[in-house]
């Protein structure tokens, strides 16, 4: 479902983050001019402390850059007003994370309800974990589930509020082959299914080929941005 | 329920011990705020109660004899709403039976019964009739002591003559709530009793036909009381009035008054502590708690939860604690709360409790342990919603440890790999330790009062009878007398030293303050009442100028040595005088003032008089002592030393043991409290610490020796900290408990520090053999399993 006339979603230029550690300053991001479009499935690539999650963090109201602009849509992501930020994530973000973060103490089922009951026009959390292919697992705790699993409740919580823009940081960073392509059809089916804008940072090229578009960072930098026109599914993938 | 709410209780289930712990440490401080407070009001209410529906008087006025038609002026007075007029005669009562010597106070009621003040509550039988001129009415205290029904006989003696009564009916006075011998520091219902006659017969024994010796008043509506007292007084003068007195003099009410204040005072004390801890211990688990959930939190936010959100969620699980606490601690204060009122009751002799729990006093307390739980936790909560949702992505960075200065100082080699963790753990978080030494030091400190008391009276007793009221035996005599009469109680058989004393009543001036006490006048280098320094010491009278004790100097005259004292004597001529302070006394019961006793009697202008003896005994012929005075018609007030001593001990046995078992119970749930929940924490900070050593091969014995070896050390420091906070704090309760009955000096003997300490390492041991059960099922796949 691509647009023919593809909307810019996000808007991105000359965005630095500078961390500040006691002494030395850490460079995280160096100047990245970036435009994702409506419904486009980007791959963010780059060796381990280029600036990814930094990155991602930054386009999903998580954090500000120390300078440039970013937007979405007619949102302002650089100020930092919690209130606004908190809302733009409510309104628009789903994440999953590398690390899953379910919230220990709820079921599943629970766990997707959490974001459903503040948001204003979701899927019920049966029918985001039937995407997800967890139906079964309603009443598990995260402790039951295996890894796999876990991270596919978390894309399913992600997914449940119909957010407008889908951020995975290594979602199948910790998980085998098989329930790594499990997980990236869940994530591929919502883009499609949802005309979700999604980005997803790896590590591993051959994900690279179920993206639109392939971006590649180096030191906080963007070294490349390619179309990928011949978009394979991820059973297509091998690693 | 939402899904947030469901976190929110799943969570409280996790931590139901320590969340539990908590709610007891809060229940203990509310409910002491309760169990003081509702006491106090209830015994408070019961008193207005009773002294309203039994018409307790407001001014009294003592006086020789004054014919009756003088009510008629009294009640002219402006400002008197009702006028009775009495006779109250001091008698030596004789019991068939009981040898000790019983001596009483008849007090007049109109012969057909009930009186207009100072009514007299009835528990069984009934009033005087009218033509009846044997009957009485007894105190209910003194009826209990020697099993009296309504029928029994008793005999009086009264001007030397010997009557006989019939007891009609048993119960009591708002006059004499609290009924004490004059002179006693403390009950002794055995020995003393109240007892009420119809008028006539009582003129005819007493000698005071158509007259009276006492007035008892109360005022109209706005009425000022001074110058009542003004006008009474100098309508009384020439009848031989010793000065009339309002309500707040008066020696059961006063008695009274000053007891409610020590509840009073205690009441504010514990809770404070109590709630402290609490809000400490709440601020250590919620602290913990958040940083254990730093990435829920952050997903939390991630997915649009504000920070509102996040505090209220927080918010509410302190709050579930905090309501857990004081529905415990209502429970708890309501039953300690009617315990302590009943002991009171018993021991006030109120004849009714009437207790009340007030709302607003339970919604005073409420909001203090809300707040202590708010303030305990603002900071956990404002971490929490701090937390920046990118930054908790990342786990918590590891932490920093250092060697120890103990391993600094190259003490290194001395310990185990294990002894090392266990004091890097302490110093990583000098604070956070340093907090956990103090809640237990405080529970320490705690259970240090609920002994302390004892120890002091222990001593009190030793100085007062030990060191200067040292006779078996003291008597009294209805009226002055010559030294005749001592050197007769000499010669009895078995007496084996006597010595005399003069007591005179007076109002002792100074400046602005005044007080109404008696003079004793003691026999130079008198042997049997000695008066000691403050070192103990005993110290000799002067010839001339007076002695007062260091409480009715400093606190109550505001006097110094060298100071000139107004004496308003009350008694015969009723000289007044200016003598010169020469010294002070120590003096823990009572209050006194002393003289030379020749000095006292130039000052009476009364020749050589003695008011009273007290004896050395051979104590085998003890019984046959008292059969001889008894006949003795000038004698009215015989004490046995022994006796006071073993009633000293009754009335606080009570009172003490109940604060001992509060103490302990509240003490011991905090240092249950607090070292539960340390080693709860720490358990679930380093269970993967703890995992991992288990997977390297450490057996359970090594794991449990370095997370319990922790909470040994952190207790270990806290016992010399705490047993120094108890002297501090009873140190306080002493100074606090000081009044014109008693001074309460700080004595704390071994066994109360031993105690304490025995306590605190058995609450400690207790909870870390609880925490040491989790430790054993430590599940090791799924600690290793959570990423660190
Ligand atoms: N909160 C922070 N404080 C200090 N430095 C940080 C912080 N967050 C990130 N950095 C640094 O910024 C740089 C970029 O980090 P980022 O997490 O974006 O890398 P990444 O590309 O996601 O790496 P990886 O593939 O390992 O996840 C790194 O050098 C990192 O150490
Ligand atoms: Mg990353």
């Amino acid at each position: 479902m691509h647009a023919s006339t593809p909307n810019i979603v996000f808007h991105a230029e000359g965005v630095t983050k500078t961390y500040q550690m006691g002494e030395v300053q850490v460079h995280a991001l160096r100047g990245v001019d970036l435009e994702l479009y409506e419904s486009e499935f980007v791959v963010l690539l780059g060796a381990s402390g280029s600036g990814k999650s930094t990155l991602l963090n930054i386009l999903g109201g998580l954090d500000i850059p120390t300078s440039g602009t970013v937007g979405y849509k007619d949102h302002d992501l650089t100020v930092y007003k919690d209130s606004v930020l908190t809302r733009y994530r409510r309104e628009h973000v789903g994440f999953v994370f590398q690390f899953y973060n379910l919230i220990p103490s709820l079921t599943a089922r629970e766990n997707v309800a959490l974001v459903t009951e503040i948001s204003t026009n979701p899927l019920v959390p049966e029918e985001a974990l039937e995407l997800v292919g967890l139906g079964e697992r309603l009443d598990h705790f995260p402790a039951q589930m295996s890894g796999g699993e876990q991270q596919r409740v978390a894309i399913a919580r992600a997914i449940a509020k119909r957010p407008d823009v889908l951020l995975c940081d290594e979602p199948t960073g910790a998980l085998d082959l098989k329930t790594g392509i499990v997980v990236l059809e869940a994530i591929e089916r919502v883009n499609r299914e949802l005309g979700t804008t999604t980005v997803v940072i790896t590590h591993n090229v051959d994900i690279a080929q179920m993206a639109d578009r392939v971006i590649r960072l180096r030191d906080g930098r963007i070294i490349s941005d390619e179309a990928n026109p011949d978009r394979k599914a991820p059973s297509e993938l091998s690693w | 329920m939402n899904a947030l709410n469901r976190k929110l209780w799943r969570d409280l289930v996790n931590l139901r011990g320590q969340a539990f712990a908590i709610a007891a440490v809060m229940a203990s401080g509310f409910a002491c705020y309760i169990m003081f407070l509702s006491t106090l009001d209830s015994l408070q209410l019961s008193r207005e109660l009773y002294y309203r529906d039994y018409r307790f008087a407001e001014i009294f006025a003592p006086l020789k004899r004054a014919p009756e038609s003088v009510r008629q002026r009294i009640a002219d007075i402006k400002g008197v709403e009702k006028v009775d007029t009495r006779i109250v005669a001091p008698v030596t009562i004789d019991i068939e039976g009981f040898p000790d010597p019983v001596t009483g106070v008849v007090t007049s009621i109109p012969d057909s019964g009930d009186p207009l003040l100072n009514r007299i509550y009835l528990r069984s039988g009934r009033l005087v009739e009218v033509g009846r001129s044997d009957e009485v009415v007894i105190s209910e205290p003194f009826a209990e002591a020697h099993g009296f029904q309504p029928g029994d006989k008793l005999h009086i003696i009264i001007r030397g003559k010997r009557k006989q009564l019939r007891i009609v009916g048993i119960g009591g006075s708002p006059e004499y709530i609290h009924q004490l011998r004059p002179g006693a520091v403390f009950p002794d219902h055995e020995r003393f009793g109240i007892l009420w006659m119809a008028r006539t017969p009582l003129s005819h024994a007493y000698d005071l036909e158509g007259a009276f010796n006492s007035v008892a008043l109360t005022l109209s509506r706005g009425a000022n009381a001074q110058d009542v007292i003004d006008r009474l007084d100098m309508i009384l003068k020439p009848y031989g009035t010793t000065g009339a007195f309002v309500r707040d003099d008066q020696a059961s009410h006063k008695f009274l008054s000053q007891e409610l204040q020590q509840l009073d005072n205690m009441s504010g004390l514990f809770p404070i502590i109590f709630l402290g801890v609490a809000a400490f211990l709440l601020n250590v688990v919620v602290t913990r708690l958040v940083g254990t959930q730093r990435e829920q939190i952050a997903s939390l936010k991630a997915f649009g939860y504000d920070n509102l959100a996040i505090a209220i969620h927080y918010l509410k699980m302190i709050m579930l604690i905090v309501f857990a606490g004081i529905l415990m601690g209502i429970a708890v204060g309501a039953w300690l709360g009617v315990e302590l009122s009943e002991i009171y009751v018993e021991l006030f002799r109120l004849p009714f409790l009437n207790f009340v729990m007030q709302p607003s006093r339970v919604i005073q307390a409420a909001s203090f342990t809300l707040v202590a739980g708010l303030l305990g936790t603002l900071a956990a909560v404002r971490m929490a919603v701090k937390l920046k949702p990118a930054e908790s992505m990342r786990p918590e960075a590891p932490a920093e440890y250092r060697q120890t200065f103990i391993e600094a100082l190259g003490l290194k080699r001395l310990l185990s790999a294990p002894a090392r963790m266990i004091l890097r753990h302490i110093s990583h978080k000098p604070f956070k330790s340093a907090l956990s030494v103090l809640g237990i030091a405080f529970a320490c400190a705690i259970l240090m009062t609920g002994r302390f008391q004892e120890d002091t009276i222990t001593f009190m007793m030793d100085v007062h009878y030990g060191l200067s009221e040292r006779d078996d035996i003291s008597l009294a005599f209805s009226e002055p007398t010559s030294y005749k009469a001592l050197a007769e109680l000499r010669s009895l058989p078995g007496v084996e030293y006597g010595e005399a004393v003069r007591a005179v009543p007076a109002r002792l001036v100074y400046q602005h303050r005044s007080y109404r006490a008696y003079i004793s006048g003691y026999e130079p280098n008198a042997e049997i009442k000695r008066l000691v320094n403050t070192d103990l010491k005993p110290v000799s009278l002067p010839r001339s100028g007076i002695v007062l004790n260091e409480y009715l100097a400093k606190e109550i005259l505001g006097i110094r040595p060298g100071d000139l004292l107004t004496v308003e004597v009350l008694e015969g001529s009723q000289p007044v005088r200016q003598i010169p302070v020469v010294s002070l006394v120590r003096q823990d019961l009572g209050v006194g003032a002393y003289m030379d006793i020749g000095a006292l009697n130039r000052l009476m202008q009364e020749g050589n008089a003695i008011s009273g003896a007290y004896l050395y005994i051979d104590d085998s012929r003890k019984n046959e002592i008292f059969e001889r005075l008894k006949e003795r018609p000038r004698i009215v007030g015989t004490a046995v030393r022994e006796q006071d001593i073993r009633n000293f001990h009754r009335t606080m046995d009570e009172t003490m043991l109940f604060w001992t078992f509060v103490a302990t119970l509240f003490a011991g749930v905090i240092a249950v409290g607090i070292v539960y929940n340390s080693a709860r924490i720490t358990l679930t900070e380093r269970s993967h610490e703890l995992a991992s050593l288990r997977v390297l091969g450490f057996t359970r014995g090594e794991i449990s020796y370095i997370l319990l070896g922790e909470l040994a050390v952190l207790t270990l420091l806290a016992i010399p900290l705490g047993l120094l906070l108890g002297n501090v704090l009873c140190g306080y309760i002493a100074a606090s408990l000081d009044n014109e009955l008693y001074r309460v000096p700080l004595i704390l003997a071994p066994h109360t520090y031993a105690f304490a300490t025995t306590v605190i390492l058995v609450s400690a041991t207790i909870s870390g053999l609880l925490v040491r059960r989790r430790l054993d099922h430590l599940d090791l796949i799924e600690v290793l399993k959570t990423k660190e």
